[in-house]
């Protein structure tokens, strides 16, 4: 079964890079959400012994993020009749290309870090790594308040694949936890975002500006 | 008597429910000194009876959570009677979940307190950014809605950094075959083993994260946003006890460090960030026109000193928990009484604010004499910490951290006294003599008590306080 880890890993990083180079808000969420939902699939892969807890874990995460998020996040879309993301600080290939490196970047420093003899080989620490650069990217380049929840999602799936190396050794709770917090986190961006599409009539966070030294 | 742990994190969060229930908008703020004095004198029955400290299960009170836990609850009982007067001047707003956040934030701040393992204390940090995000946006103003949207994404990613860092940690024990567990008692135990690597990785993973929730530079930059446009009151909780429990979690992480033998790491690491944030925060503060964004950097500066503090380790380190107590009560006096000056001239910059002396005596004296106290003069509580931190300093020999530390001082003397002159001083112009706002008891009593304990840390530290800071510091060199 741990065989399929690695390329579902490697899928979540062209995903990254794809969600990195896209303009359409929507595709962009959407990627996202399928990212989550492959996510989903790890902690049945990584547990030795096949039991109810992963099952659980697994069914939420794919809910979760690949589902529930999603659909919150396309509704507060809809409702504020956005499309793209317009003329990020970065353009959209060269933060394709930075995030190509990001990779790179953490392919060296996972070299740095030493793994358990279970974990040697596998790609989940770099995988991890740049998964959360990537979504910092997504968070610094981006205007659309929406973007940078997305952005912020990216980096929230970089540190569950770092949970992945921890499954055996955690208690559930704080995986559940986790999975909690992150939707109790994304519920309460999704409003805040809905009263910043009140108050400016648009989710372009330059419009925030009043505040700056 | 094994339930205070529970009492204590859960009586808040039931009130907080009991508000959103309560109908009448005028009398839901009494909830909140009822709360608060039946939380403090809980809190002073436990710190007195060692027996109620027994853990349960996760819930533990080390001794430097103890004198966190009696410092938020003397906060928020203070700051809840000039709540009352605040919600009254905003009577015709619906105080339901601002009272009910309040009440929550409560109890999330004292399980953070309690909660002696990683990843429930991080949870639980969490859950402060959540119930205080409504309370930044109280105003409902586009400004505040700026406020909350830079204070929760940025604050959001800072917990995201620090869960990466509790994982690392976690697997810091798990890689050298140490049974795996986030529970401080068993990293503090397991310490020296610890995978050298992945510590190092996790200290600065996690010193970042909940250092932005402290509002260390450079990851301060929701802070003059969020507390320049949050209410006083909620300035002042969020300075006073909020801040207090990230520095809670830094001191926990660098405990460990420290009984991994890693103390020179990590000490560098904190003095750096130290003088950088006291540095960045008299940067910001010369010509400061806003006297709420003002304090917000103060705030930044103060964090510093904590961190720089507890960085040196030894007296320094006791210098840093003495300055905690005495920074919270100073900013309680600073935000509280900029509250009333923000509502009786209309605005918070020194534009329009002038002669603040003369148009509301007491609020304008008390954050003059604010000001003098939180800058570190005689006769006042933080004199007395910084004084401790810079006699550390030069006693170790680090000639070159005092000295900056000193130089730093001076700027935001400078910086900080500019602003809060020109606010003072003077007279009030013609357009804010027609506002009606007049300082009343209950707005003006809990900024003197504040001040007066601010004072009164400054000329004698009662033998009850100096023992609560004197084994906060201690316990960073012992290990369970």
């Amino acid at each position: 079964m741990s065989s399929l880890i690695d390329p579902i890993l490697v899928a979540v990083l062209l995903l990254n890079l794809f969600a990195l180079g896209n303009s359409r808000i929507m595709t962009v969420i959407r990627v996202v959400g399928v990212q989550g939902a492959l996510l989903g699939i790890l902690p049945l892969l990584v547990h030795e012994h096949f039991g109810l807890l992963p099952l659980v874990v697994s069914l939420l995460t794919v809910a979760l993020k690949g589902l529930v998020i999603p659909f919150m996040l396309l509704r507060a879309m809809r409702e504020a009749q956005i499309r793209r993301e317009v003329a990020p600080s970065v353009g959209f290939l060269p933060s394709m290309i930075l995030g190509a490196f990001s990779i790179g970047f953490s392919v060296l420093l996972a070299q740095e870090l030493p793994m358990t003899q279970a974990h040697l080989g596998l790609l989940l620490v770099p995988a991890s790594l740049s998964t959360v650069l990537i979504g910092f990217i997504m968070l610094t380049t981006r205007y659309k308040a929406i973007s940078q929840v997305v952005g912020y999602l990216i980096l929230e799936n970089g540190i569950f694949i770092f949970g992945m190396l921890l499954v055996e050794a955690m208690p559930l709770m704080v995986e559940l936890g986790v999975l909690l917090d992150l939707f109790v986190g994304i519920f309460v961006i999704t409003i805040i975002v809905n009263h910043i599409n009140e108050a400016f009539s648009s989710m372009d966070t330059r419009k925030l500006s009043a505040l700056k030294e | 008597m094994i339930a205070m742990a529970f009492a204590l994190i859960l009586f808040p969060v039931a009130m907080a429910g009991v508000a959103m229930a309560f109908p009448s908008n005028r009398a839901r703020p009494w909830l909140l000194p009822f709360t608060g004095t039946i939380h403090l004198v809980l809190t002073v029955w436990t710190l007195r009876n060692p027996e109620l400290q027994a853990p349960v299960g996760w819930l533990v009170l080390d001794p430097p959570g103890r004198l966190i836990l009696l410092v938020i609850s003397l906060m928020f009982f203070l700051c809840s009677f000039y709540a009352i007067g605040y919600l009254r001047y905003r009577g015709d707003w619906s105080n339901r979940t601002f009272t009910s956040c309040l009440l929550a934030f409560l109890g999330v701040m004292t399980l953070v307190i309690w909660s002696h393992h990683l990843g429930l204390m991080w949870v639980a940090i969490e859950g402060t950014s959540l119930v205080t995000a409504p309370l930044i946006y109280f105003n409902r103003t586009p400004r505040s809605i700026e406020a909350t949207w830079k204070y929760l994404l940025i604050c959001s990613v800072g917990i995201a950094l620090a869960l990466l860092g509790s994982f690392f940690l976690a697997y810091a024990s798990f890689h050298e075959g140490l049974e795996s567990s986030l529970l401080f008692e068993d990293l503090l135990h397991h310490a020296p083993r610890l995978s050298k690597p992945w510590l190092h990785t996790a200290f600065v993973l996690l010193l970042v994260g909940y250092g932005t929730k402290m509002g260390l530079a450079p990851m301060h930059t929701w802070k003059p946003d969020a507390y320049g446009e949050a209410p006083g009151i909620v300035g002042a909780l969020l300075a006073g006890g909020l801040t207090n429990c990230a520095f809670l979690a830094v001191l926990r992480i660098y405990h460990v460090m420290v009984a991994a033998g890693e103390r020179v790491y990590g000490g560098k690491l904190l003095i750096f960030l130290g003088l950088l944030s006291m540095l960045v925060a008299g940067i910001f503060m010369i010509g400061q026109r806003d006297i709420k964004r003002m304090l917000a950097y103060s705030s930044v500066e103060h964090m510093g000193i904590l961190v720089l503090g507890l960085g040196m380790g030894g007296i320094g380190a006791f210098g840093a928990l003495l300055h905690l107590l005495n920074n919270s009560m100073t900013k309680g006096v600073l935000f509280l009484s900029a509250g009333n000056l923000r509502r009786a001239y209309d605005s918070k910059s020194i534009d329009d604010i002038s002669g603040a002396m003369r148009r509301l005596p007491l609020s304008g004296t008390l954050f003059l004499f604010g000001f003098i106290a939180i800058t570190g003069s005689p006769p006042f509580g933080p004199f007395v910490s910084e004084f401790t931190i810079v006699t550390a300093a030069f006693l170790d020999g680090r000639y070159v951290t005092g000295a900056l530390f000193l130089l730093f001082l001076l700027i935001v003397f400078m910086g900080m006294g500019g602003t809060v002159l020109a606010a003072v001083q003077g007279r009030p112009s013609g357009r804010s003599r027609l506002i009606p706002y007049r300082d009343t008891f209950l707005t003006g009593a809990p900024v003197v008590v504040f001040m007066a304990l601010s004072l009164l840390l400054g000329l004698w530290l009662p033998a009850p306080i100096r023992t609560l800071v004197q084994e906060a510091a201690h316990y960073l060199e012992t290990r369970p």
